[in-house]
């Protein structure tokens, strides 16, 4: 991956965040504390500052920086999981990522460890799995298809009940709310996605 | 041996700063104490560079039990613990239990000298099992 590519990449999935703030923050003031989009706002205000100089490290460095810029800055439980995110997949992939499908498959067991959640909860989780599992599946059209999965699995944790997370203290209420870290992150898949199709 | 110290993590800066002076009141200062509260950017929340710099704080060679309010701050302060060199991660835990209540037994059983894992097994007999 080039640095020109890479600097997209960054610029992409933080200015779609941060375009994106408001609607997180109203997603979570349905069913927790109203500070997702705020938070994600902050750390990737961070990251895309530091897009320039994070550009031109090779790509396992870039992603472990970018995880540890989200865990400084975000706050709340989103910068630990995003930041454990990004750093195990720093940690896992191949710089020139040839094994993205089972490096991100180990960057989602990180995010289970550190969130003790499962898919099913009603989390990001619910989004990372299918995501991860349609590029375990391969095929063409990927940048076009992930997104697709990305969305879709997000609209699913509308109807789930939150079993962990602060949406899980409104108990049955949780229902009928998508859940804003789902959201959060298929906003990102999208966003790379998007950059990668140029 | 030292006293093990105690971190109190709140989303709140004048909760972590009450339960704070809770303990001082039931143990003067016969054991280290730091408390942190809010989001880097001020609002409510946790943030792992303030829960590292109260960690420091309250350092002690017998280790460091941290009491911590809701979801976020016990994923903070894990994280923050795993980012401790190797020497010191082993000696700071995370107490399943009630920040203020917690807090305070925590600490009154580090003033009488005991090892963390008392300290913490005292702390976390207040949360339902």
């Amino acid at each position: 991956m080039t640095p020109a590519l890479l600097h997209r990449l960054i610029l992409a999935v933080a200015d779609d965040v941060i375009a994106h703030a408001d609607e997180l923050t109203e997603l979570d003031q349905a069913v927790g504390d109203g500070d997702h989009g705020i938070n994600m706002k902050r750390g990737f205000e961070a990251v895309r500052a530091d897009a320039g100089a994070t550009a031109e490290k090779p790509l396992p460095d870039a992603l472990k920086a970018i995880g540890t810029q989200l865990v400084m800055k975000v706050g709340g439980a989103s910068g630990p999981l995003y930041g454990t995110l990004f750093m195990a997949l720093g940690k896992e992939i191949a710089p020139d990522a040839s094994n993205l499908s089972a490096a991100f498959a180990r960057a989602i067991e990180a995010v289970k460890s550190r969130g003790k959640s499962q898919p099913g909860q009603k989390t990001m989780l619910d989004v990372l799995a299918p995501v991860q599992m349609a590029l375990g599946e391969g095929g063409t059209d990927l940048s076009v298809r992930l997104p697709i999965v990305a969305a879709s699995a997000a609209d699913a944790t509308v109807p789930m009940l939150a079993t962990r997370g602060r949406a899980s203290f409104l108990g049955e209420r949780s229902i009928g709310h998508m859940d804003p870290g789902a959201r959060s992150s298929a906003l990102i898949v999208a966003s790379v996605c998007r950059a990668l199709e140029g | 041996m030292a006293n093990v110290g105690i971190v109190i993590v709140s989303h709140s800066p004048k909760i972590a700063e009450g339960a704070a002076d809770m303990v001082r009141q039931m143990v003067g200062d016969s054991v280290k104490l730091a408390y942190t509260g809010g989001d880097p950017g001020g609002g409510l929340g946790t943030g792992v560079a303030s829960i590292r710099e109260a960690i420091d704080r309250a350092w002690s060679e017998a280790g460091v039990a941290i009491l911590v309010d809701l979801g976020g701050a016990e994923t903070n302060s894990e994280m923050a613990v795993e980012m401790l060199d190797d020497e010191r991660r082993g000696r700071v835990v995370v107490c399943n239990a009630p920040i203020v209540e917690g807090a305070v037994m925590a600490a009154t059983e580090a003033s009488g000298g005991s090892p963390l894992e008392t300290v913490r097994r005292t702390a976390e007999e207040l949360s339902p099992q």
